[in-house]
């Protein structure tokens, strides 16, 4: 199974967020680096709307991952309440 | 954040279409093959161009409202960075040679990426394309210019800088990016996603940005950090744009495999000797290093091109030709093109040092089969000229490669004590290549590659004739400002005097 | 193989010898000794001999190697692309052959302190 990865800028904007993804993907992986947060999983990794809310106390739009993404991995998939990354191999 | 979240009047997918598709329409008296003249010479066959897919389903709406805040963001520090004297916090000013590189080589190729994206946003007929050819075209403007803006600050105090415009043209390590875009911009659209969106967004860029980034942090550097991440947030959007690309060719028509493959072999392989430069300054110009280049490549090279290879097999594609190669040179590209630069280090616009003792045990702890073996004995060696009164400069001039215009310093993958020389008589003229791959670029394209404006050979062409001082007026080149070893220099004498008057009162 | 065009493609090559006033490109290469980063371009006139073009142009651009005082040029063994040659050192280098970036090689077998042995 091939790594799908999603990483992010390390600020107070991304810190909910990247709590949320841990408790939807529990067995991934969190690998802090300078000023990044890059975060592993086999296969596939789901970041999901209502955890984010959830975590940060407010409505959150998903597009607005866009303004702290760095970098993915994966093909994405895309609607209102998830994003998925996963290779088909 | 502050930003409002609009009221879910309609669902993403519905407001994709209407803000995407539904601006498309059928020509009624124009003919189709005339509006998009250039779709279909590459071979290319698509039959539905609706099948396109933007899985971000980003509308222009939604486009302005996050790059502005990304503006904003990126503002606010470049200005606290200014006032703040924040050049006196990076680590050391050796690290500055690394954001000349940048300006001078890579903010230009940033441009060249945005014009290419406007000429693709026009030529390709879908509507889906069209719009996200043209979001990435605007990405790419603005990366040139916040990295322009950033890097000005330096300029204010720091030698180097002044003339990145004219080194982007002149400058002879700057050919090598500029051939690259240049070489992506003369083909048709469907190649130049490949060479940019896909090979270069999408199994390059992360080789580029993250690793470097991670650098700037790690160096001080809070405005390279703040242009690098502004920039990179819209990355993830153009790698998705580029492998949404390949998926789309392949599955359109099977005729398009071979031809698509063709062109990952190719921009694969010019990608690859393109980020060598990135290599070397991974693991030689940030005075506080992150990780070895081969780290870095094993994470977003080996492991990363191998999933997404892996997930593009069901369609036939297998890794590029030249991946073994690449794998073999890992080891030790990075050592063989710095001492390039510091051999010529009179004609570069930034500095360049000798690996201290410190750095070279870190270079072996990288690269334990090849540091010490190999290229250790040199920098020793050239450190003794040094200290001997006699600094190493070779002037005999570099033999550049015909396809990538680096200078030919690689060596054979199976043989790191044998440079790698090939030669193609082609019309009886002779032309040189660094490589296999290089070579092989070249045989599918001669005649677009003998055209090749090579800085060497052009320095002893008319109007330059072989003179040295009117090339560096031509390039900008300010001799014995710009150039030359870090060390004796007005970059290091400045920030030295300049960080210590910051921490006394005198 | 043709170049992908929408019509008929011909390009003009750059480095014609017909650019360099009279002179030519050649590129020298001592094998094994790395120091040196890549062949060393060299633009001289073909009516050189080649006893000059190795005193005057080639020895110059090697003394930063350690090796470079003892190199006998009687010993060495040449190669011109990837042919074995043998170089009249009276004779220029037009007749000697050497075209306009023709690409010499030459060894000096067991000389090469600053590299390890493969």
């Amino acid at each position: 199974m091939s790594t799908v990865f999603i990483a992010l800028q390390a600020n107070e904007d991304t810190r909910p967020i990247i709590d949320a993804i841990v408790l939807d993907n529990p067995e991934c992986t969190v690998n802090r680096q300078p000023a990044m947060v890059k975060i592993d999983a086999q296969g596939k990794l789901t970041v999901r709307r209502e955890t984010i809310e959830e975590q940060l106390g407010r409505p959150f739009d998903l597009q607005e991952l866009q303004v702290n993404l760095i970098t993915l991995s994966g093909n994405v998939d895309e609607d209102e309440d998830s994003l998925t990354l996963c290779w088909n191999s | 954040m502050d930003m409002k979240v609009a009221k879910k009047k309609l669902a993403l997918k519905e407001k994709y279409k209407l803000l995407t598709r539904d601006l498309g329409w059928e020509p009624s008296y124009q003919k189709k093959d005339d509006i998009y003249p250039y779709i279909k010479y590459e071979g290319i066959k698509i039959h539905d161009w609706d099948k396109w897919e933007d899985p971000f389903r980003l509308t222009m709406d939604s486009y302005w409202k996050y790059q502005a805040e990304k503006e904003r963001k990126f503002y606010a520090i470049i200005d606290a960075h200014a006032q703040n004297n924040g050049h006196l916090n990076i680590t050391d000013a050796r690290y500055l040679s690394a954001l000349k590189i940048f300006l001078q080589a890579i903010s230009p190729g940033e441009y060249a990426a945005g014009k290419g994206f406007a000429r693709t946003g026009r030529e390709f007929p879908g509507v889906g394309t069209q719009v996200a050819c043209q979001m990435q075209s605007i990405d790419e403007i603005r990366h040139a210019q916040t990295q322009i803006h950033a890097l000005s600050n330096y300029n204010k105090f720091y030698n180097g800088f002044h003339a990145f415009a004219d080194a982007r043209d002149r400058m002879w390590y700057c050919t090598l990016p500029r051939s690259f875009f240049d070489d992506a911009m003369s083909s048709g659209p469907f190649e130049f996603m490949i060479a940019i969106g896909f090979s270069f967004e999408y199994v390059l860029t992360n080789l580029l940005f993250v690793p470097f980034m991670s650098g700037a942090a790690y160096n001080g550097d809070m405005a390279t950090v703040t242009f690098g991440f502004s920039a990179q947030s819209d990355e993830a959007r153009h790698m998705t744009l580029g492998l949404e690309c390949i998926k789309f060719m392949l599955e359109q028509d099977p005729d398009n495999l071979p031809i698509v493959q063709n062109w990952i072999d190719k921009w694969f392989w010019r990608g690859f000797r393109l980020l060598g430069v990135v290599g070397t300054m991974m693991d030689y110009m940030l005075p506080k290093r992150v990780m070895s280049w081969r780290e870095a490549f094993e994470i977003y090279g080996i492991e990363n091109g191998g999933a997404l290879f892996n997930d593009l097999a069901r369609y036939g594609i297998r890794p590029p030709r030249g991946w073994d190669d690449a794998g073999k040179a890992l080891d030790h590209m990075s050592h063989q093109f710095m001492l390039a630069l510091y051999q010529y280090n009179f004609g570069t616009a930034f500095h360049t040092d000798i690996p201290t003792e410190e750095d070279m045990a870190w270079l072996d702890k990288k690269y334990p089969t090849t540091f010490n073996k190999y290229y250790r004995p040199r920098w020793e060696h050239i450190r003794k000229l040094k200290e001997a009164g006699t600094p190493y400069k070779n002037m005999g001039l570099a033999k550049l490669c015909q396809t990538c215009q680096i200078p030919t310093v690689f060596t054979e993958p199976d043989d790191p004590t044998q440079l790698t020389i090939r030669e193609v008589d082609y019309k009886g003229d002779k032309y040189h290549f660094c490589s296999e791959g290089c070579q092989h670029i070249f045989e599918n394209e001669p005649e677009k590659y003998i055209q090749a404006v090579l800085p060497m050979p052009q320095l002893f062409q008319a109007p330059l004739s072989g003179d040295l001082v009117a090339w560096m007026n031509w390039v900008g080149l300010q001799n014995g400002k710009d150039n030359g070893d870090y060390f004796g220099s007005e970059d290091q004498k400045n920030f030295d005097a300049w960080r210590d008057l910051a921490t006394r009162n005198v | 193989m043709a170049l992908t065009s929408t019509k008929p493609y011909v390009g003009v090559p750059r480095d014609t010898v017909a650019n360099f006033n009279g002179k030519q490109i050649v590129y020298t290469y001592w094998e094994q000794h790395l120091l040196f980063s890549t062949p060393y371009l060299t633009v001289v006139e073909p009516g050189m001999r080649f006893g000059d073009y190795w005193e005057n142009v080639v020895k110059p651009l090697m003394q930063a190697d350690p090796d470079a005082a003892g190199v006998n040029l009687a010993e060495v063994k040449w190669t011109m692309g990837k042919q074995d040659f043998t170089p009249n050192i009276s004779a220029t280098l037009a007749e000697n052959g050497i075209v306009h970036k023709a690409q010499l090689c030459f060894r000096t077998p067991g000389v090469n302190t600053l590299l390890a042995a493969a």
